[in-house]
């Protein structure tokens, strides 16, 4: 095996622990990889990257003219964590997820939180996310977010935080389910020496969520898409496919009379519940963005009137509005009374006049977000930016503070990687999946995503980062 | 089944298909040449008339020379229906309708893209032989035929694809059989030479059909060949083949007896199915051969247009009102 060479840093590795001994959990796999020679090792990878480009497992690159797809790189060598790390981190995504649902419930019905002022009314209201047209609605069987993706990170004392939750619309899992195909081709002895966790039966789990969702007795399901151009699309196909339902776009849905038909070459078909991986506002130009092509005119219409069961439910995505996360513990103590069993990353609102006088004072120290914006944009890592970029973030949040928030930087923790000329730590992040239908479950099993570039703490795909297969052990 | 995505269906198999031949064109042009006397010159412009596409070949280059041809024929983007351009077309119908293709099929596919693609990179057509890549190009479309008559389901989905591919093959039959009329042989007394026989026998070859002509007919003669290729019954590549199969698609998706029609596009077809069918070989020769394969040309057009109305353009508010009653 080549060398792992390991000059400690700040950060926590996943692997061998602050005196370089490897941490119990991950000492079988090491002694295997210890037995594969380097060129074996740098042959698997090959063979993945060709394997990933004949399944077609590519997304679209926004802002590239140059060739629309790309695989995003998966390293061979897997994140492991033990039985027990995992537990907790299930029942802290448990209890977040829970209390969430009952946040916006509550929000979009009796607004009783904001009544006993736990959270600024005005936070809610200027929230691009807050949907009025939802006010006084109740999802089928109360659930508004089914499924949900939260990325969590582990600072140098290997503790978790939770970064942000995505409600609307979170990517990911095809990654998570293909990957783990991939390198059980690689290791294929290794899995049930080991003892991992099976991921697999994820869209047959969806897809009983979604059928839990309407009173239809031979249900129909669709997954609505925007389409080949989005940088999805490979997920949402996979995931049709895997769930066997209709992949729609929607050009293929009529609305009449409250009920929502797809257009088929027998004419039409009525649907009783459509996943959707279209943003909120896209979803009826009838209700929201007028010039929206991607949804179906009257769709809301008929979601109102209880005639079609959308998942994520629209208005989710207020508590994914980055100023709101900074309220999550208080939300979760207001409707639970229970303290938050994974923490959040310590957020300033620079909403708040003092917490953004801090912030302005410690912009090189700071990593600054807009609140409403996803996949690494709109956001400056202070320590790695220069005095003009500083500069410039200073006044758009002096500009519009509502917009932006501001958090330490955290030293993400590190997983052995297979750099250019050895195994090397890279930085990681974690996005579990969470399903919420008749009970909430979360996947044994994560999308982890590395910082493919040493040192780097970017992970996003569209910023270059790769993916991990994530382990999770029985014990 | 929606009817989008049927239409992606019906697309890739056509787009598929088109490809496959236009790599039997490109093997099969390519042997004629080999068997020419070393005074005559290469043939190029037949093919390229007998794709349709001479207008926008002439408005790009000067002369019919080989690399042109094979550029333009295989590798050119701006040709619509060049081998890449097909190819690449159907993986993108592929893609949009993935989640309704095994897993096998699409990984076939897109790796037959991929090698197409590495074909345009190593600039195939200007090698002194570059028949290997059109076989490999040929042979990688089989394989897919292949693990999918063995592993999809017969389904809207899979009858949508026998209809594209049932249809184009016809007409890319009817084209090969045009680049014979379009191919100048020395002189006129040439007709029945070795020369002349050559050319049929190697048109035999594109379609994977000399053996078994062989069997059927015996002897090499062009009405054997046309009788062979455009009405024989048996030979899955022959014209009236190709109409039948593509006519029990259409009973197959509208679930009817086929017996008369219960839709324009079955109207179109079974006309000309049944024309052919009563057909025999001096009928067409009468008929002219290349006038013919132009009218026949049209109608699989006009077949193709009623597909397009009846499946994937369908009124849906009027579907609906009858729903509703």
């Amino acid at each position: 095996m080549p060398n792992v060479s390991y000059t400690h840093n700040d950060s926590y590795d996943e692997m061998v622990d602050i005196s370089g001994q490897c941490r119990p959990h991950y000492l079988k796999f090491k002694k295997l990889l210890e037995e594969i020679p380097d060129e074996k090792l740098r042959e698997i990878q090959q063979s993945t990257e060709r394997a990933q480009l004949s399944m077609g497992m590519t997304f679209n690159v926004y802002h590239d003219n140059q060739g629309t797809e790309k695989i995003l790189p998966l390293d061979i060598i897997p994140r492991i964590m033990s039985g027990k790390e995992w537990q907790r981190v299930e029942k802290g995504l448990k209890q977040r997820i829970y209390a969430l649902n009952l946040f916006i419930q509550d929000l979009y019905n009796d607004q009783k939180i904001l009544k006993d002022k736990v959270i600024p009314q005005e936070i809610i209201l200027s929230s691009s996310n807050y949907l009025k047209p939802c006010e006084g609605l109740t999802p089928p069987r109360e659930i508004w977010c089914h499924i949900t993706g939260t990325d969590i990170v582990r600072d140098k004392d290997g503790k978790f935080f939770v970064l942000e939750d995505n409600l609307r619309c979170p990517s990911g899992v095809s990654y998570l389910l293909e990957s783990r195909e991939i390198i059980k081709r690689a290791f294929p002895t290794l899995f049930n020496k080991i003892g991992v966790r099976p991921v697999s039966d994820y869209p047959n789990k969806l897809l009983h969520l979604l059928q839990y969702l309407t009173d239809s007795s031979k249900p129909v399901v669709g997954l609505l898409t925007p389409g080949i151009y989005n940088s999805a699309y490979f997920e949402h196909s996979y995931l049709a496919q895997m769930m066997g339902v209709e992949l729609v776009t929607g050009q293929d849905l009529v609305v009449k009379n409250d009920h929502v038909f797809m257009k088929t070459t027998q004419g039409l078909q009525q649907v009783d519940v459509l996943y959707r991986r279209i943003d909120d506002t896209f979803l009826d130009p009838k209700t929201f963005k007028q010039n929206s092509m991607l949804g179906a005119e009257g769709l809301f219409d008929a979601y109102s009137a209880g005639n079609i069961a959308l998942a994520n439910a629209p208005g989710t995505g207020v508590a994914d509005d980055k100023a709101v996360y900074a309220y999550v513990p208080k939300i979760i103590k207001y409707y639970l009374d229970e303290d938050p069993i994974i923490p959040n990353v310590p957020t300033y609102l620079c909403s708040d006049e003092k917490e953004r006088q801090y912030v302005l004072e410690h912009l090189p120290e700071l990593v600054v977000k807009e609140t409403n914006a996803a996949g690494g944009y709109g956001m400056m890592i202070g320590p790695k930016a220069d005095k003009n970029e500083h500069q410039k973030f200073a006044e758009l949040i002096r500009k519009n503070p509502r917009n932006y928030i501001a958090q330490p930087t955290l030293s993400l923790s590190t997983v052995p990687t297979l750099a250019e000329s050895n195994i090397e730590p890279r930085h990681v992040d974690l996005r579990p999946y969470i399903l919420y239908g008749e009970d909430i479950e979360v996947i044994p099993g994560a999308f982890t995503r590395v910082a493919l570039r040493k040192g780097s703490l970017v992970v996003n795909s569209s910023q270059g980062g790769g993916s991990k297969d994530t382990w999770i052990l029985y014990e | 089944m929606l009817s989008r995505v049927a239409d992606s269906i019906y697309w890739m198999g056509r787009y598929l298909e088109r490809s496959e031949n236009y790599a039997r064109f490109i093997d099969v042009n390519f042997n004629l040449m080999l068997d020419l006397p070393p005074s005559e010159k290469e043939q190029w412009e037949p093919l390229i008339t007998a794709t349709g596409d001479r207008e926008l070949y002439i408005s790009k280059y000067e002369n019919f020379d080989r690399f042109n041809a094979i550029y333009f024929l295989a590798f050119d983007d701006e040709n619509p229906n060049s081998l890449l351009s097909c190819i690449s077309k159907a993986r993108g119908n592929a893609r949009t309708v993935r989640e309704k293709l095994t897993k096998e099929s699409w990984e076939k596919l897109n790796e037959a893209y991929l090698f197409a693609l590495e074909g345009k990179r190593k600039k195939i057509w200007q090698f002194e032989d570059p028949r290997g890549f059109f076989t490999e190009v040929k042979y990688s479309i089989q394989l897919l035929y292949g693990i999918e008559d063995n592993s999809v389901a017969r389904t809207e989905e899979w009858y949508f694809r026998q209809l594209g591919q049932f249809l184009e093959r016809a007409d890319k039959t009817s084209r090969i059989l045009d680049v014979k009329y379009h191919v100048l042989l020395p002189s006129p007394d040439e007709v029945g030479s070795t020369i002349d026989i050559l050319q049929w026998t190697s048109l035999l070859k594109s379609v994977s059909g000399f053996n078994t002509y062989r069997r059927i007919f015996g002897e090499i003669s062009p009405s054997g060949v046309v009788d062979f290729l455009v009405l024989n019954k048996y030979f899955p590549r022959s014209i009236f083949f190709c109409l039948c199969e593509a006519e029990k698609c259409l009973y197959k998706i509208s679930d009817s007896s086929g017996h008369g029609f219960t839709n324009s596009a079955e109207k179109a077809l079974g006309s000309l199915r049944s024309q052919l069918e009563y057909y025999d070989v001096s009928d067409v020769i009468n008929y002219g051969l290349h006038e013919f394969l132009d009218n026949l040309q049209i109608r699989i057009n006009e077949v193709s247009n009623a597909i397009h109305q009846n499946f994937f353009k369908i009124e849906h508010d009027q579907s609906f009102q009858q729903m509703d009653q």
